[in-house]
């Protein structure tokens, strides 16, 4: 495989409410900070690739405008999928594989706050036999928590654990929407949101943008000095229905951790897209981290959850801090569908 | 490192109907599915993995509805893919998996386009209200029309060029077992008598609301090597290439956009192509609309600016003509509009494999699929040759 | 096709062809910082574009130059009249249309702005629209202007001499753009490239 770089990453602050800009408003800061910092306009760019849906904006064809914060003129070749951004990284990646183009630009948005996301969520369910039945996103989240739970694979305190040491460490990630420092004791007093799940347990509902741009070989080294090299990535599927499937592991994310060969070296960092704390017991386990690798230094989605993006921001995130000298290899994962349903395992790796 | 071969082994599609009653969503995929991979001659448990496109979520009512089709595309425990590029998507999804391909990743991928537009209704989902924009035109014909009209002005073409296109197409497409309009009273005059929807469109001269899928299998060069061998010949890929633009642009041209043309000189470039009316031997193109026939003639390459209706207009683009255009019938008889894409990509490859039945071309070896989506400012092009390149 | 084989129960029952399952879901959107600003004029009675930093006046103006995906932060007003670039007549009744058919929905260049806007043309028989003419904004009474562009109710004939020769936008500032000319295929160097000013009609380079 052709080596291929995360050189650039750049978010939004991620708000609940995102209130004074529209899509494309919030997202141009995300596609300049990421192309600006390494001086590149959309003229050095090969391949654009974004990912959103429709569901979330409730506009048909909603990237369409969103394309102008790009600047797509002249013409450029570019893609989109109804997936979160991970994937449309994914894309780029393949693209870059063909040896035709050298750099891509990534990007992903979603506004949550216009409508109601438990509910918006239902829509992905199976149309005729669940969909109907409005099972919410939370809810869905929470049998299987309690399925953890009652497999004794997890306890209350230790997802409390989760979102403790989450949220005390967004408070050292500028972009985050929710942080703070308590105890995971404190925690556990709170009543039951939807049991076994405490609000604690939840991501936050946020809007927000990011992009990242990619580059092969020698255009990543003449534009960055430590580049983050894709070393492995893959992604898997699962049944929809959850009667089918073993809640309390994550088989796809193990498939794809083999395939993007996570278990190949150490692991310094892990960026874990768990919306919920009890998924991140999950993923660990399934990814096979060792219990002294940094899991999500971020403060992950427990800290800001745009709809679409979080899955993309992971990956930014271990590419920053192998950027930055912090960690030499690192593992960031994304998912998509109610309860780990679809997983993108992505290794990155410094040089040497 | 760099490409490697791909070719369609494969290819299946659905009877289309304006309802699809007779099956589910994951049905309606599942057959096309399934025809593909009877025609690869190559089992479930072969695919690598499934790349999946169609248009809003919001003409079934479903959100990533990819999600639930998971078990039905027999890709649980694989790799499931979902692009949306509005109307090219039919087209972007067969690159994007062709590209796993070529990229070394997988040997066989599935690729399916679907649209269920009866399974909620297409007029609403396409017209939901844009926030803070009045509702001041009706539909894709109302955004369209003013377009031909400047298209007519520009190229100072008679007004029946658009109903000869239309009459061409439909009558393909009665030579067409899976096309959804079958007409075979359709005349001239029918379609001059028919209503004038958005003036100067008429309703004969627009493409149906159809329920449908499409889906081809692709091999890598070992895999279309095989099949070749056992007598079944595979559609060779030579060339794929995507141009988007901004919608809203004062800089650009809507009749004839540039990213359209800069789509195809790359997917020339790389098929060989030098020029395109002799190269070619058949074209399926995307028109929703009749005139979008000529304008494309322009765009592609087959045509001098304003010249595109005397092509149609001296029957060149016939099935008998030296540069068949829509054998299918098009997107003018059949229009599920998030596979229509990959419905024109398909018929290409049936043509240079010799499989298109009744609308075949004599001696097709290369063709061309090309789809465009959005306010046309996306664009996806494939060439498939019958020789290995 | 695995053969199913149903229980006792069942076997006389007529399968369930489709399902109604509706569905709503209320979606509170935001405007965001330009159309804002331009609506909160259009309550006013003005039509206030942005410039792009290309120079190319955007009305409605919708936050990002699509040239350049840069801000456009400078209004300018524009004139409430302005000349068709070309319409269609609509004979359909639209599901959500409020409008009695048949009605002339047009691209309309308003003087100074650089994109046509698209609204409706009356006042004339539909059959007397033409590519060129010029027409002028009709509001609503006052007391119902309102931020949308519904405010102004049509557009009417203004009586002026038409614009023979008016051309949709990129026409008008390219050469041809998608054509091909001679066998040869357009290049992106035949429109000016914004970032770098390099390419264009002409063929500076």
């Amino acid at each position: 495989m052709r080596d291929v770089a995360v050189i650039s990453v750049a978010q939004t602050r991620h708000r609940r409410r995102v209130r004074e800009l529209n899509e494309v408003e919030m997202l141009m800061p995300a596609v300049h900070g990421a192309l600006d910092q390494v001086g590149m306009t959309i003229d050095d760019i090969g391949f654009t690739c974004s990912g959103s849906t429709d569901y979330l904006a409730g506009v048909g064809f909603s990237f369409v405008s969103t394309l102008d914060a790009v600047g797509p003129w002249p013409p450029i070749q570019e893609s989109h999928v109804e997936m979160d951004g991970a994937w449309a990284l994914y894309e780029a990646w393949v693209k870059l594989q063909l040896g035709e183009v050298d750099t891509a630009l990534v990007y992903s948005y979603a506004k949550s706050s216009p409508g109601d996301l438990p509910m918006v969520l239902t829509r992905q369910l199976d149309p005729v036999t669940v969909a109907p039945l409005w099972a919410d996103s939370i809810s869905l989240a929470a049998l299987q928590a309690q399925a953890l739970i009652d497999a004794g694979k997890a306890t209350e305190a230790q997802m409390a654990e989760v979102a403790a040491r989450s949220r005390a460490a967004a408070l050292g990630n500028p972009h985050a929407q929710l942080a703070w420092d308590r105890p995971a004791a404190e925690l556990l007093e709170a009543e039951p949101l939807v049991g076994p799940l405490r609000r604690h347990d939840c991501p936050p509902i946020s809007d927000g943008a990011a992009a990242v741009v990619l580059a092969a070989g020698d255009a990543a080294r003449e534009r960055v000095e430590r580049p983050a090299w894709i070393r492995g990535i893959d992604h898997r599927i699962e049944s929809i229905h959850l009667g089918l499937r073993d809640l309390t592991v994550s088989e796809s994310t193990r498939l794809a951790a083999q395939r993007a060969g996570v278990a190949d070296g150490p692991v310094d960092v892990a960026e874990l897209h768990a919306p919920f704390t009890h998924q991140e017991l999950i993923l660990r386990h399934a990814l096979g981290l060792a219990d002294d690798v940094a899991v999500n230094p971020s403060g992950g989605a427990l800290a800001a959850n745009p709809m679409m993006t979080a899955g993309l921001i992971r990956i930014g995130e271990v590419a920053t801090r192998i950027a930055a000298g912090e960690a030499d290899r690192g593992v960031a994962h994304a998912t998509s569908g109610p309860c780990l349903q679809q997983n993108l395992v992505c290794v990155l790796e410094g040089e040497g | 490192m760099g490409k490697e071969r791909v070719a369609v082994i494969g290819v299946g599609q659905t009877e289309h109907r304006a309802t699809r009653g007779d099956v589910s969503m994951a049905g309606l995929v599942r057959e096309a599915a399934s025809r593909a991979l009877a025609d690869a001659q190559v089992t479930w448990a072969d695919i690598d993995a499934v790349v999946i496109g169609k248009a809003p979520d919001f003409f079934e009512g479903v959100m990533m509805p990819e999600l639930f089709l998971a078990d039905a595309l027999g890709a649980v425990g694989k790799p499931l893919f979902r692009v949306h590029t509005a109307g090219s998507v039919g087209g972007s999804t067969a690159i994007v998996a062709s590209q796993l391909v070529q990229a070394g990743i997988h040997q066989r991928v599935l690729t399916v386009a679907f649209e269920k537009q009866s399974e909620s209704e297409a007029m609403w989902a396409l017209s939901l209200p844009i926030p803070f924009t009045p509702p001041l035109h009706a539909g894709a014909g109302g955004y369209f029309a003013p377009h031909i009209r400047s298209y007519i002005r520009r190229s100072g073409s008679p007004d029946h060029i658009g109903m000869l296109v239309a009459l061409k197409d439909r009558q393909n497409g009665l030579k067409n077992p899976y096309a959804h309009l079958h007409e075979p009273d359709i005349s001239f005059d029918s379609i001059k008598e028919s209503m004038m929807l958005w003036d100067p469109i008429r309703y004969a001269e627009t493409c149906p609301s159809s329920d449908g899928a499409c889906a081809l299998v692709l091999g890598s060069e070992a895999v279309a090597d095989a099949a070749a061998a056992d007598g079944r010949p595979p559609a060779w890929i030579t060339g794929t290439a995507m141009r988007s633009e901004p919608t809203l642009s004062a800089e650009r041209d809507t009749v004839l956009p540039l990213g359209g043309a800069l789509c195809a000189a790359d997917v020339y470039r790389q098929a060989g192509i030098t020029d395109p009316r002799r190269d070619v031997d058949c074209v399926e193109m995307y028109v929703p609309f009749s005139w979008f026939e000529p304008m494309w003639l322009e765009n592609l390459g087959f045509a001098e600016p304003g010249q595109g209706w005397k092509m149609t207009e001296s029957g060149a683009t016939a099935l008998d003509g030296d540069l068949p255009v829509n054998m299918s019938g098009g997107v003018l008889c059949t229009n599920p509009i998030g596979a229509s894409g990959m419905l024109r990509f398909a018929e290409a490859a049936l043509q240079v494999r010799g499989q298109a039945g009744d609308h075949q071309v004599d001696g097709a070896r290369t063709a061309v699929g090309h789809a465009y989506g959005g306010g046309s400012q996306f664009f996806a092009m494939w060439v498939v040759g019958a020789d290995k390149p | 096709m695995a053969e199913v084989t149903l229980p006792p129960s069942l076997r006389d029952v007529e399968p369930v062809r489709s399902v109604r399952t509706p569905a709503r879901l209320d979606y509170q959107f935001t405007a965001g910082d330009a159309t804002s600003r331009f609506l909160r004029n259009v309550a006013r009675k003005r039509i206030v574009g942005q410039r792009a930093p290309g120079g190319r006046v955007y009305v409605p103006p919708r936050g990002a130059d699509p040239e350049l995906g840069q801000p456009t932060p400078e209004e300018v007003e524009v004139a409430q009249v302005g000349t068709v670039t070309s319409f269609c007549v609509v004979n359909l009744q639209f599901y959500g249309s409020v409008m009695e058919i048949p009605y002339v929905s047009a691209l309309i260049l308003l003087d100074g702005a650089d994109l046509s806007i698209m609204h409706l043309i009356q006042e004339v028989p539909a059959d007397e629209v033409r590519i060129g003419m010029r027409v002028e904004a009709v509001w609503r009474a006052d007391a119902e202007v309102e931020p949308t562009l519904e405010s102004i109710t049509w557009f009417r004939p203004t009586g002026e001499p038409d614009d023979a020769d008016v051309r949709i936008p990129g026409e008008d500032h390219g050469t041809g753009l998608g054509s091909w000319v001679g066998g040869v295929a357009p290049t992106a160097a035949l429109v000016r490239n914004p970032r770098t000013g390099q390419g264009g009609p002409g063929g500076a380079t």
